[in-house]
Formats: C-alpha cells, sequence, structure tokens
C-alpha cells in the first residue's frame, strides 16, 4: 500500500477584496475541497480561470498569494500539517519538499544571472549538497528534459534560450532538490502548440524517472489527461467531480465534466467555394527599418458569409497578415481587393466605406475597449460615425446589438471593467457588427478565453454569420477552433502560406512536414495520446 | 461615496482658505496693499496689525493676504498656461509620432538642458517684467515638463487595441486625443497638476526674492521674504510669516492631489483597485 503523501482536509481559503465604491469584505475563493495524492502519482487540477486550482495549489506548500488566507482545514504532508507550521519550518519545506514551476518561465527567471546559478539556488541554500553535486544534479535533468547541450547551457543567460527550454530549466530547478512533491501551474499553457507537445513529453517523462508526485494544474483538460493519474475538477472554489484519469475522461459523472470533455466538438459544415469578397495576392511586407520580410508572397481569398481559418505558431506572420489587410502596415509589394475594389496599402487614404466593411476583433478583448467609455458608447461610437446616428435611435440600435449577442438589457450603461471575459469579447464582436461589415477579421479572439466561454463565443460567431452573411479571417494557433469554424484554411509558417485550400481538404492527408507536426501536436482528449505522438515521430525520424 | 481621509480634509481646508482669501483679498484685508499704517518699521504684533509691520510700516497681514493674491493668480495661471500647451502638445506628439514627435521632444530637450531659473532669468533681465510675460515665461517652461509626462503617458496608451480600433474605424487625431487619450491619462496628470502649482509658486517667489518677479510696490510672497529678510539679522521674524505660507499652501495642495490621484485611479475602469 503506498503512502499518502498529500492529504488536503476541508480546504478553505478566503481572501479580501477591495472592490471600488464598496467596502472592503472577505470573499471565499475555496471552501470544502478535500484530496489526497499518493507519493510518485500526479493529480490533476483543472478549472476555469476563478476555479481556484491556482490557490489549491500553492496550499500545498502553504502559500497564499497577495491578500489570500488559509482560513480552515488541513493540508498534511508528509505526516505533519503543514499549515500549523511556522515560517522557520516553512523555509525549510519549501525549495525542498515542495517546489514550484510557473506559468510564465521568461517572468520567473532572473535577466541578470545564468540559468546554473538559478537552477541550484534552491538547493544549495537548503545546504543539500555541495556547489559541483549540485551542478551534476542539474546537468543530470539537464539530459533529463532532453535540452540541448546539457552540459554548457547553464552557463547562458535566460534570454539565451527559447521559452519551451526555459520552462524544461525551470522544472529541472524544481526537480534539482529531489522534493517528494512538485507543483506544476500552467506550465505549457504559454508555449506554441508544437513547443508545447515536447515540454509536456520532457516532464511527464521526468516525473516518470525520479518518482516525485506533482500537481498539475491547467485549464486544458486533454492537455491534464496526457499526464495525470487522477484528476480534480473545480469549479468556483468547489470540487466538482474526482477520479481517475480514465473515467474522466471517458465516462464523466457530472454535467460540468462532461461540458469541458466535450468542448470544441461543435459541428461546422464546409461550405462551396465562391467568388471572393477579399482577395490577398501575393502581399509581402515588412516592418520599418527591419530587412526581413515577415510576409512573402501571400495569397489568399476570403468568401462571403465563410471563413478563412489563417492557422500557425507564433511569429508565423499570421497577425501581420491582418495589419497588411487593415492598412496599419502597408505592404510592400501584392494587391488586395475588398468588395471588388483594390484597397490602398496605407489605412489613412481608404474610403470610409472600405473602413466601415472591413472590422477586426482583437485577441484581448480588454485592451480593445476603452476603460472610460460605457458598453454603450463603445458599440454606439461605429453607428454614429458612419451612420450618423445620435440620441434614442442610437440607443435603440446598441440594444438591438445587445440582444443579438445575447447580453439583454442592463449592460448599456455599464463599463468594461464591470463585464466578464466572455461578456467583453461579445460586446468587441457587436462593435464590429455595428458598422455592418462585409468581413471581420477575428485575431485570436478565444484564445485568452476559458474552453467553455470560447466555445460560446464560436458559436455565436456561426450564427452571427449566418444571419448576416459576414465573412470572417480568423487569425488563431488552435486547430481544434479551426476545425470548428472554418470553410478554408490557410498554414503558415514563417511568412509563408505552406498549405492552402477548403478545410477538408487541408485537414485530409497526405500532409505536408510543417503541417503534419501541427497538426499532430494538438492535445486530444484521449488517454495515451502523447506516448502515441511521440512513439510515432520516433519512427519517421529513424525511417528517414 | 467613501469617505474624505483626514488629510485631504486638512489639504481640501487650507487649499480653500488660501484661494477664497486670494479671491476676495480686497474685502478681506484690514488695510490697503501698499499703505504705510506706522511709524516705525517691524512692529511686533498687536490687535491692530495682527502680524505687526513691515520694514516699510505696512500692515504685515494685508501685504500678505495681497502678495497671496499675486502669488496664486500667477501660478494658477501658469500652470494652466503650461498644462494646456504640454498636455495637447505631447498627447499629438505620441499619437502622431514620426518626424513631429522628434522636433517637438528634441526642443523640449533642449529646453530642458538648460536650468530653468537660469532660463527664465535671462529672458526676464531682456524683456520688460510684467504680470502677463511672468505668467508667459513660467508657463513655457514649465510646459516642458508636462510635455515630457503627458507623452510618455499617452505613448503607452496609443499602443492599445483601443486606440488601433479608433484608426481602424478612421478617427481622427482630435477624437483619438481628446476621447481615446485623455480620459486614461487624467489620473496621472491630475496628480502632476498639483505637483506643477505647488513647482510654480515655488518659482514665481523665487524669482521675486531674486528680483525678477513681481515688482515693488505690488506684493507676493516671494517679495515679502526679499523684503523683510534684513529683519532676521535683529532677530524680527517678519521674513518667515510669508515662508510659512508658501510652505502651508505646497504642502495642502499636495494633500489634495494625493487624494485625488487615490480616487481617480479606483473610478471604474481605472487601474488600482
Amino acid at each position: 500500500m503506498p503512502e499518502t503523501l498529500l492529504d488536503i482536509k476541508n480546504l478553505k481559503i478566503e481572501a479580501t477584496v477591495y472592490p471600488p465604491g464598496e467596502d472592503p469584505h472577505d470573499i471565499t475563493i475555496v471552501e470544502g475541497v478535500s484530496v489526497s495524492l499518493e507519493g510518485g502519482k500526479v493529480l490533476g487540477l483543472i478549472g476555469e480561470s476563478g476555479a481556484g486550482k491556482s490557490t489549491i495549489g500553492l496550499s500545498a506548500m502553504a502559500y497564499g498569494r497577495g491578500g489570500v488566507r488559509i482560513t480552515g482545514g488541513e493540508v498534511t504532508l508528509n505526516g505533519r500539517d503543514i499549515l500549523k507550521l511556522g515560517p522557520k519550518a516553512l523555509r525549510g519545506l519549501r525549495g525542498r519538499e515542495v517546489t514550484y514551476v510557473a506559468q510564465s518561465a521568461a517572468a520567473s527567471f532572473n535577466p541578470a544571472k545564468r540559468l546554473m546559478e538559478q537552477v541550484i539556488e534552491a538547493t544549495l541554500k537548503h545546504g543539500l549538497c555541495s556547489r559541483s553535486e549540485a551542478e551534476a544534479r542539474a546537468v543530470k535533468l539537464f539530459r533529463k528534459l532532453g535540452l540541448p547541450n546539457p552540459e554548457t547551457i547553464g552557463s547562458r543567460y535566460p534570454h539565451q534560450v527559447s521559452g519551451g527550454q526555459l520552462q524544461r530549466v525551470m522544472t529541472a530547478m524544481a526537480l534539482c532538490p529531489e522534493p517528494s512533491l512538485v507543483i506544476f501551474d500552467e506550465p505549457t499553457t504559454a508555449l506554441d502548440v508544437t513547443t508545447q507537445i515536447d515540454v509536456l513529453a520532457a516532464i511527464k517523462e521526468a516525473i516518470r524517472d525520479t518518482g516525485v508526485a506533482a500537481l498539475y494544474i491547467t485549464h486544458d483538460l486533454a492537455v491534464v489527461a496526457q499526464v495525470s493519474d487522477h484528476i480534480l475538477v473545480l469549479r468556483n472554489g468547489n470540487k466538482v467531480e474526482y477520479g481517475p484519469v480514465k473515467q474522466i475522461i471517458e465516462d464523466p459523472h457530472e454535467d460540468y465534466t462532461r461540458a469541458l470533455v466535450s468542448v470544441r466538438s461543435i459541428d461546422h459544415e464546409e461550405k462551396k467555394p465562391a467568388e471572393p469578397v477579399l482577395r490577398v495576392d501575393n502581399v509581402t511586407a515588412r516592418y520599418k527599418g527591419t530587412n526581413f520580410d515577415v510576409l512573402s508572397n501571400v495569397s489568399v481569398d476570403v468568401a462571403p458569409g465563410q471563413t478563412l481559418a489563417i492557422v500557425g505558431e507564433s511569429g508565423s506572420g499570421k497577425s501581420t497578415l491582418a495589419r497588411a489587410i487593415t492598412g496599419l502596415l502597408p505592404p510592400s509589394a501584392g494587391r488586395i481587393t475588398f468588395a471588388g475594389r483594390t484597397l490602398t496599402p496605407d489605412l489613412k487614404t481608404r474610403s470610409i466605406d472600405d473602413l466601415r466593411e472591413l472590422q477586426m476583433i482583437y485577441q484581448m478583448a480588454d485592451v480593445a475597449m476603452n476603460p472610460r467609455q460605457t458598453v454603450g458608447t463603445i458599440i454606439g461610437r461605429p453607428l454614429e460615425f458612419y451612420f450618423g446616428m445620435r440620441g434614442e435611435e442610437k440607443r435603440k440600435r446598441v440594444q438591438e446589438l445587445l440582444d443579438q449577442i445575447e447580453m439583454g438589457k442592463g449592460f448599456i450603461d455599464r463599463y468594461p471593467a464591470e463585464l466578464s471575459g466572455g461578456q467583453k469579447q461579445r460586446v468587441c464582436i457587436a462593435r464590429a457588427l455595428a458598422a455592418k461589415p462585409k468581413l471581420i477579421i477575428c485575431d485570436e479572439v478565444t484564445s485568452a478565453l476559458d474552453p467553455l466561454v470560447a466555445d460560446g463565443i464560436l458559436k455565436l460567431l456561426l450564427e452571427l454569420q449566418a444571419q448576416e452573411g459576414v465573412a470572417y479571417l480568423f487569425i488563431t494557433h488552435d486547430l481544434a477552433t479551426v476545425k470548428a469554424i472554418a470553410d478554408s484554411i490557410a498554414v503558415m509558417y514563417r511568412g509563408k502560406v505552406v498549405r492552402y485550400g477548403p478545410k477538408t481538404q487541408v485537414l485530409t492527408p497526405p500532409f505536408d512536414d510543417y503541417t503534419d507536426l501541427l497538426l499532430s501536436s494538438v492535445p486530444e482528449m484521449r488517454l495515451g495520446w502523447l506516448e502515441h505522438v511521440i512513439e510515432t515521430r520516433k519512427m519517421e525520424s529513424a525511417g528517414n | 461615496m467613501r469617505r474624505i481621509p483626514l488629510s485631504a480634509l486638512i489639504g481640501l481646508f487650507f487649499t480653500a482658505l488660501f484661494f477664497i482669501t486670494a479671491i476676495f483679498a480686497d474685502f478681506i484685508a484690514p488695510y490697503g496693499m501698499a499703505e504705510v499704517v506706522s511709524n516705525s518699521i517691524w512692529d511686533p504684533m498687536s490687535r491692530e496689525h495682527l502680524l505687526g509691520t513691515d520694514a516699510l510700516g505696512r500692515d504685515m497681514l494685508s501685504r500678505m493676504i495681497y502678495g497671496g493674491q499675486t502669488t496664486i493668480y500667477i501660478a494658477t495661471l501658469a500652470t494652466a498656461l503650461s498644462f494646456t500647451l504640454g498636455s495637447v502638445l505631447g498627447f499629438t506628439a505620441a499619437t502622431i509620432g514620426g518626424w513631429i514627435d522628434q522636433a517637438l521632444s528634441r526642443l523640449v530637450d533642449l529646453v530642458m538642458s538648460v536650468p530653468s531659473l537660469i532660463l527664465a532669468l535671462v529672458v526676464l533681465s531682456v524683456m520688460p517684467v510684467s504680470t502677463t510675460i511672468l505668467i508667459l515665461v513660467m508657463g513655457l517652461l514649465d510646459s516642458t515638463r508636462v510635455f515630457r509626462l503627458s507623452r510618455a503617458v499617452a505613448v503607452d496608451i496609443t499602443v492599445m487595441d483601443y486606440v488601433e480600433a479608433a484608426r481602424l474605424r478612421g478617427e481622427g487625431t482630435r477624437w483619438i486625443v481628446f476621447r481615446e487619450i485623455l480620459p486614461n491619462a487624467l489620473s496621472p496628470l491630475v496628480a502632476e497638476l498639483g505637483l506643477r502649482f505647488i513647482f510654480a509658486v515655488l518659482f514665481i517667489s523665487t524669482l521675486s526674492f531674486l528680483g525678477l518677479g513681481v515688482q515693488p510696490p505690488l506684493a507676493d510672497w516671494g517679495g515679502i521674504v526679499k523684503e523683510n529678510k534684513e529683519g532676521l539679522v535683529y532677530g524680527i521674524p517678519a521674513a518667515l510669516v510669508p515662508a510659512v505660507a508658501i510652505a502651508a499652501l505646497a504642502i495642502s495642495v499636495n494633500l489634495v492631489a494625493d487624494w485625488v490621484l487615490n480616487r481617480t485611479t479606483s473610478l471604474k475602469g481605472g487601474r488600482g483597485a
């Protein structure tokens, strides 16, 4: 019988909030959560933002982030209640028995110190071994995590390695003191999908080889399914469901878990090709003061009332294509035709109709709306600007648009800060719709949102497309989203379109190398997917 | 409505007191501004002359009240000028960018590279000294600092997606500056407003003390310090009265500015909590 390593009982966590214009008061973040973890096992914590997963994760080292207090329950680690430990005992615990891997490696490393220095710091501070031994441990871990040049990578600075490598170095840092528990807080969320798979595989292997137990926190059920033994589903600080990974994925008991598992299963029939509303013809663009083409000879079409998805990892030039089309970055060569008219390269010389019929929705709805304007002003401005609507007429139309995005009454006088993430994105959609556009460019509009909320937005976009006949140019790195919404797909890599055509054709083999890599890297919601992909890739490279 | 903190109340009270006294100086002052009321100089405090008399036998309280009027009047107008000019130019430079931004910024660098007191002394020694000229010189010199601040704040805001969205909509520079940037730049600017007003008070006082500011017999606080500084040698504290007034005004305006900054940042959609 394996020993229980971590035992959380009836955990209650509270925080004091300071809402503007109200007296500060306490809110409960987590309540009545109990879970236990055996040595050497991996527990996945999953939930949307605000579910309390990070807060619970950090409670395993008896820590609460700014203003957060653990007010009830017990957290037993290796047989003692760590909530009762004093500061000195906690110092001995943190970074030694329990370690932590943060989401953003780039923000977590000290840019002024070499990697090795930081990786072995905790190990040395705790006096676990001598410097040379610690360095030897680190190099071993670097090798295990598949980092290039494991002997010398430690002498580099954080900015000299890639994001995925940095995340692996941080994992090495967490494993170096040989802890009994590691907390992984969304370690792959900020990475590109093609990088994520490597890091995920490295983490999984390291966990298995070192026999360490882990809490793996993420919002992506498909990811957690690959690394965990058990999964704890959380919502609003409460436990929804707990069980072995196989049961959660294949036979979820709760409705909420079922919704999480079946997310992105929107069915979308591909429409027939038609005469394009937007034609991008051989467009090449570069940023001022550089001698490098961010886009080279890109040609794509968007048919009216249809969706073209532009897929690629970060740096592939997909957002730059949007900037070239909107005129924010005038292309250096090529032609863009829109609704039968040739668009001038520069935004400033475009006619008001060109501007009106080409709208844009952004990734971060927070910063896409002026925080000092109400929803009514934000949606009303295009009405006023393009159609000269004022007063009652404008307000009525704004309300119609709000109804269309399923937000109803009571929102018109609110400020963006008083909306949830999904509602903010809906308001941005309404602002775009207000202009009665022929084409909306959607730049990663769902990637900052929780899966269920993102699903809602995608459904709304599809509905609006059916009602208004608007075309979308949908930029994303998420292939699941693409499958759900696209009629045609363009895969971009380093500023070039490497594969382009109707959806079914692009997603049907034979693939080119890059598309294959991209498609096979998207986590799938089934057990053993990660091993399967890694195995296939090994065989392929051996075959080559 | 949140309760006003004590420090802000004190600041508000004194600031209001100073401004009201300045506005209604003619009704409040017991004697004329330059009226000689005593045959002896530096009379001690008495019932007739609450703050005593000055180096020429004029009523100190009346001098102080009229002096406050001049000082606050000049400082207020100079601050208003520097803010209007500095923020509009700063926002415009940040919004338009390119060579306009470069030209304005380098010009400001040039002006700022010379200490403003020295620059003011040079300008004022060749120009005829009048209140208007004083306000213009102070306002123009101070606007460089406001320009720097508002440009820096606006540069952060212009890269926001909502400004890009406004550009894509086809909005002109005026809408972008006044409707998109200004409301979001307000809280740092308001805090700076208090600070710049205080510096204007100190600046005009310094100029007058050096004899290049407000010219006698017109009273102003810096001038009153200068007129009575000889008394300090004989242990007569008359010069300290305007000094205390300057300090009190500076502190109380600062308290108000702090409070306003705290309040505006917690506005709906503000940055702080």
